[in-house]
């Protein structure tokens, strides 16, 4: 064996989810949940409506993360983790950050109002959605978050999903809260540096984190974080924060964007897409992007 | 970091043993999701740079480092194949597992 070096990590050594856990060969959800709790350290609450995590997390008498949960309703995860910080000022502790956890359906669509409440109101919570693109812990049913042609079990084949995702950071840049952001599990540094800054900030945060589902976009468990790295140097999902809703800041800029194909070839929801379709699905990123950069470069 | 110490499988005898709330009083460590793999990750430390990658990108937290090295957990590893996939060196192989 080689001469013993030090190890240098680049993320927090603190690990605060546990093995054992439910979900699925090459999870990233998992991934997600498990780079935030390095960020935010022991003194966080969680509160998770109905998503993966709250199959993830264990059935009853168990848990699988150190710290405390607080499992709610769908359309509640906002209000909830609001009303256990407002409950946890009351008895005076002002450290513990209280963190809502959900899915893209909990978030796009369900929970939206719930979640535009909090962010009129700028309670002091950070509001985390991992996005895997569909209500895939009932079984890939289409969401608002689905992307422009891919397959589900409610748009199968023959109708596609026929609308693009939501811009969901547009709709909280629109509430003017002090901090909104795009991370991925592809770059875990930059995400934990977001959850970071976010925990520092008083105000509502929103952080929106892509999470590549194996089983529901029909890919390879092990591409996992391949996919996510591509979907930010194609331009698909951007990494970039936002400021009080006006100043845009690109984390990740990009030279020049790959070309989509090679993202859409390895999922096999996107497999019966005809070559107009791609071309489609390539000028609507293109343009996105190019919105984008007009952001990016009036804010300066 | 280190490996956890694993738990036990929580039993109630009868129903005065519930907790009053519904919480949880337990650790899903008791769940040993090494039995859900077909193949699995094999390192090999002549190779190693050491870098942490399969650590930092283990969604099943079954890569630990002890004493400076990656050492995996059979016990929980579902077999995703992640850590052979981003493995700069490509030192970590997958192996079919013996019946």
């Amino acid at each position: 064996m080689k001469k013993e070096k030090k190890m240098k990590l680049s993320l927090p050594e603190v690990e605060l989810m546990n093995s054992g856990h439910m979900a699925c060969q090459g999870c990233g959800a998992t991934l997600a949940m498990r780079f935030a709790l390095k960020a935010l350290g022991q003194k966080v609450a969680l509160c998770i409506p109905a998503c993966c995590w709250s199959v993830i997390d264990g059935p009853f008498p168990y848990s699988s993360l150190d710290v405390p949960i607080f499992h709610c309703a769908f359309e509640t995860a906002a209000v909830s983790a609001s009303g256990v910080k407002a409950g946890l000022e009351m008895v005076g502790d002002k450290e513990t950050t209280v963190v809502a956890w959900a899915g893209d359906g909990g978030t796009f669509d369900i929970g939206i109002q719930a979640l535009s409440g909090v962010a009129e109101r700028n309670d002091d919570i950070i509001y985390i959605c991992y996005d895997n693109e569909a209500y895939m812990n009932t079984g890939i049913q289409r969401s608002s978050a689905t992307p422009y042609g891919a397959w589900t079990t409610t748009t199968p084949v023959k109708h596609f999903k026929n609308r693009p995702k939501k811009d969901m950071e547009a709709i909280m840049a629109a509430h003017r809260i002090p901090y909104i952001a795009t991370a991925s599990i592809g770059y875990p540094e930059d995400l934990v540096k977001k959850v970071k800054k976010a925990k520092e900030i008083k105000g509502t945060k929103f952080l929106h984190i892509f999470a590549p589902c194996p089983p529901g976009w029909k890919s390879q468990p092990e591409d996992t974080i391949k996919l996510a790295r591509m979907a930010v140097q194609n331009a698909i999902f951007p990494l970039y924060e936002i400021e009080w809703g006006e100043k845009y800041t690109l984390n990740i800029k990009l030279k020049e964007k790959k070309p989509i194909n090679d993202y859409l070839k390895i999922q096999g929801r996107f497999r019966h897409l005809t070559k107009k379709e791609i071309v489609f699905i390539q000028e609507e990123v293109d343009k996105k992007w190019e919105r984008l950069l007009l952001c990016v470069n009036g804010s300066k | 970091m280190k490996k956890k110490k694993g738990a036990q499988k929580i039993v109630f005898k009868s129903e005065k043993d519930f907790p009053l709330m519904p919480m949880s009083i337990g650790s899903m460590l008791f769940n040993k999701t090494g039995a859900w793999r077909n193949i699995k990750p094999v390192i090999n430390l002549e190779k190693c740079i050491q870098c942490g990658i399969c650590w930092k990108f283990c969604p099943d937290v079954a890569i630990f480092i002890e004493k400076e090295w990656p050492v995996i957990d059979y016990e929980y590893c579902k077999g995703c194949g992640l850590c052979a996939e981003e493995c700069p060196t490509k030192c970590i192989a997958m192996v079919e597992e013996e019946k």
